[in-house]
């Protein structure tokens, strides 16, 4: 593929706390290489902002290499981005072309309150796992693999749910703002092995009573979330996690 | 936490919205059947019997007041539960995904739910109000199917019912398979089979109903 530069328009909203009210500011990068990641990008600008004396544009991130679920950019209307299945560090600037202009925003929750510019706070997923999204025993040194058998299907479809960075992306992409995305990958990954089947019930009902506390809205089966996921977490966690539910109350 | 605070939770209300959605869809698949009967052309005759048994029959009665329970709460619990999910996002985004990531008519239940009230209540005051009241009050039961006939004449009649109608569809569309999501049947075997049904439905019971209308209306049936 064909290496290139760009000169772009950024958008980017611009916020000193939660308390006060943020906006929109327009900067303008040049020379910004196709291979770069969508964050380097973002580094060069702030290096210019610096150089020219200006305040540098606060951003989440972290790994830079797709797993550790910090870089929490909401770019032009989708969670990291357009790319299928990728964090913002992911997303390459070869996704656009000379002259384009790109609108950053924050997570948009209540519930993820602005720190400052495109930083939000996420430890209301902290408080969620803190609920019950562990197992309360004591397990020691790890075993031998295969002293205690699982289905491989169940194990694969544990891993998956377990692939869950707690990025919040689902979040952000719910026309609700429901968190059960993450909820049902936390409490399926769980549910799915021995190790996490005596505290099942108890799991399910306080990480959703949880949840509600955190003021996260309700889910309403649109998808949105399952379509912007970058790790692809499926809705199927979610039917799971209602039938946890309902066998946390009625089982 | 007992069972009955647990309806209280997201997930429980959730579940109220799914067990009151469907038992209004198995009353959907009740009332397309007895309209269906128009279909015989003759005369009502068949459509007023059936008409006439739904409106006399204790068991059917007692139903009907569990349906107008479930219908209210199925209306309150959605337009609630539809203003604090957008209570929760106070700063709304400059740019959205809009289709890309969603099917329009998801994220418009609400709306949709709420067009199809205000037919409810059109439709309820041309029919089951009068004849509900003729009865209570003592009189003869009414003759629906010639008080049918009378009224779909009216073209603006015709067109608010199949405005009801295509707003139900949609409605449908997503009502039926997120009623089966949230009892947790939408699993990778079941959720392309519930979905297709969901369609099939949402195609095959609005468009029954539609055809009432228009067959009175172009003269179909006598």
């Amino acid at each position: 593929m064909q290496h290139y530069t760009m000169n772009l328009t950024l958008k980017v909203w611009k916020q000193k706390n939660c308390k006060t009210k943020g906006a929109f500011e327009t900067y303008k990068v040049s020379n910004i290489s196709s291979e770069m990641s969508f964050l380097e990008m973002f580094d060069v600008l702030n290096e210019q902002l610096v150089a020219e004396g200006k305040e540098p544009i606060a951003f989440d991130h972290d790994c830079r290499e797709g797993i550790c679920g910090m870089c929490s950019m909401y770019i032009d209307g989708r969670p990291h981005g357009p790319w299928h299945q990728t964090t913002t560090c992911q997303l390459h600037m070869r996704q656009y072309k000379d002259g384009d202009t790109i609108v950053v925003e924050p997570w948009r929750s209540n519930s993820f309150p602005v720190i400052k510019d495109l930083v939000v706070d996420r430890t209301s997923f902290d408080r969620i796992i803190a609920a019950g999204g562990y197992i309360s025993v004591n397990t020691g040194n790890a075993v031998d693999a295969n002293c205690l058998p699982i289905e491989k299907d169940k194990a694969d479809e544990s891993f998956a749910a377990a692939s869950c960075i707690g990025c919040g992306a689902c979040v952000a992409a719910c026309p609700n703002t429901s968190a059960m995305l993450f909820v049902s990958a936390k409490v399926s990954h769980l549910a799915l092995l021995p190790q996490g089947d005596p505290e099942r019930k108890v799991r399910a009902s306080n990480m959703v009573n949880q949840m509600d506390k955190e003021g996260f809205g309700s889910c309403t089966n649109i998808g949105a979330c399952e379509a912007e996921c970058p790790k692809g977490i499926s809705l199927e966690n979610i039917a799971r996690l209602n039938r946890e539910y309902i066998g946390s109350v009625f089982g | 936490m007992n069972w009955k605070q647990s309806f209280s939770t997201s997930i429980g209300k959730k579940l109220q919205m799914s067990l009151t959605g469907i038992f209004l869809i198995v009353f959907l698949v009740v009332h397309c059947y007895i309209n269906a009967q128009i279909f015989y052309n003759d005369g009502g005759t068949r459509f007023n019997e059936a008409a006439h048994f739904m409106g006399t029959n204790a068991v059917i009665r007692t139903v009907e007041l569990g349906l107008f329970g479930f219908l209210i709460l199925h209306v309150v619990q959605g337009l609630a539960l539809w203003a604090k999910n957008k209570a929760r996002r106070s700063v709304a985004y400059t740019v959205t995904a809009g289709n890309k990531t969603s099917a329009w008519y998801s994220r418009s239940m609400a709306l949709l739910g709420t067009l199809i009230l205000l037919f409810l209540i059109i439709h309820l005051a041309k029919f089951w109000g009068p004849n509900r009241f003729s009865t209570l009050t003592g009189h003869e039961e009414l003759k629906l199917y010639d008080m049918m006939k009378a009224e779909f004449q009216a073209t603006w009649v015709v067109v608010v019912y199949l405005f009801g109608c295509i707003s139900l569809g949609w409605h449908l569309a997503h009502g039926f398979y997120s009623a089966f999501q949230t009892l947790g049947l939408g699993t990778s075997k079941y959720k392309g089979m519930i979905k297709m049904v969901g369609f099939a439905f949402a195609i095959i019971v609005p468009l029954i109903f539609a055809l009432m209308p228009i067959a009175f209306n172009m003269n179909w049936v006598h």
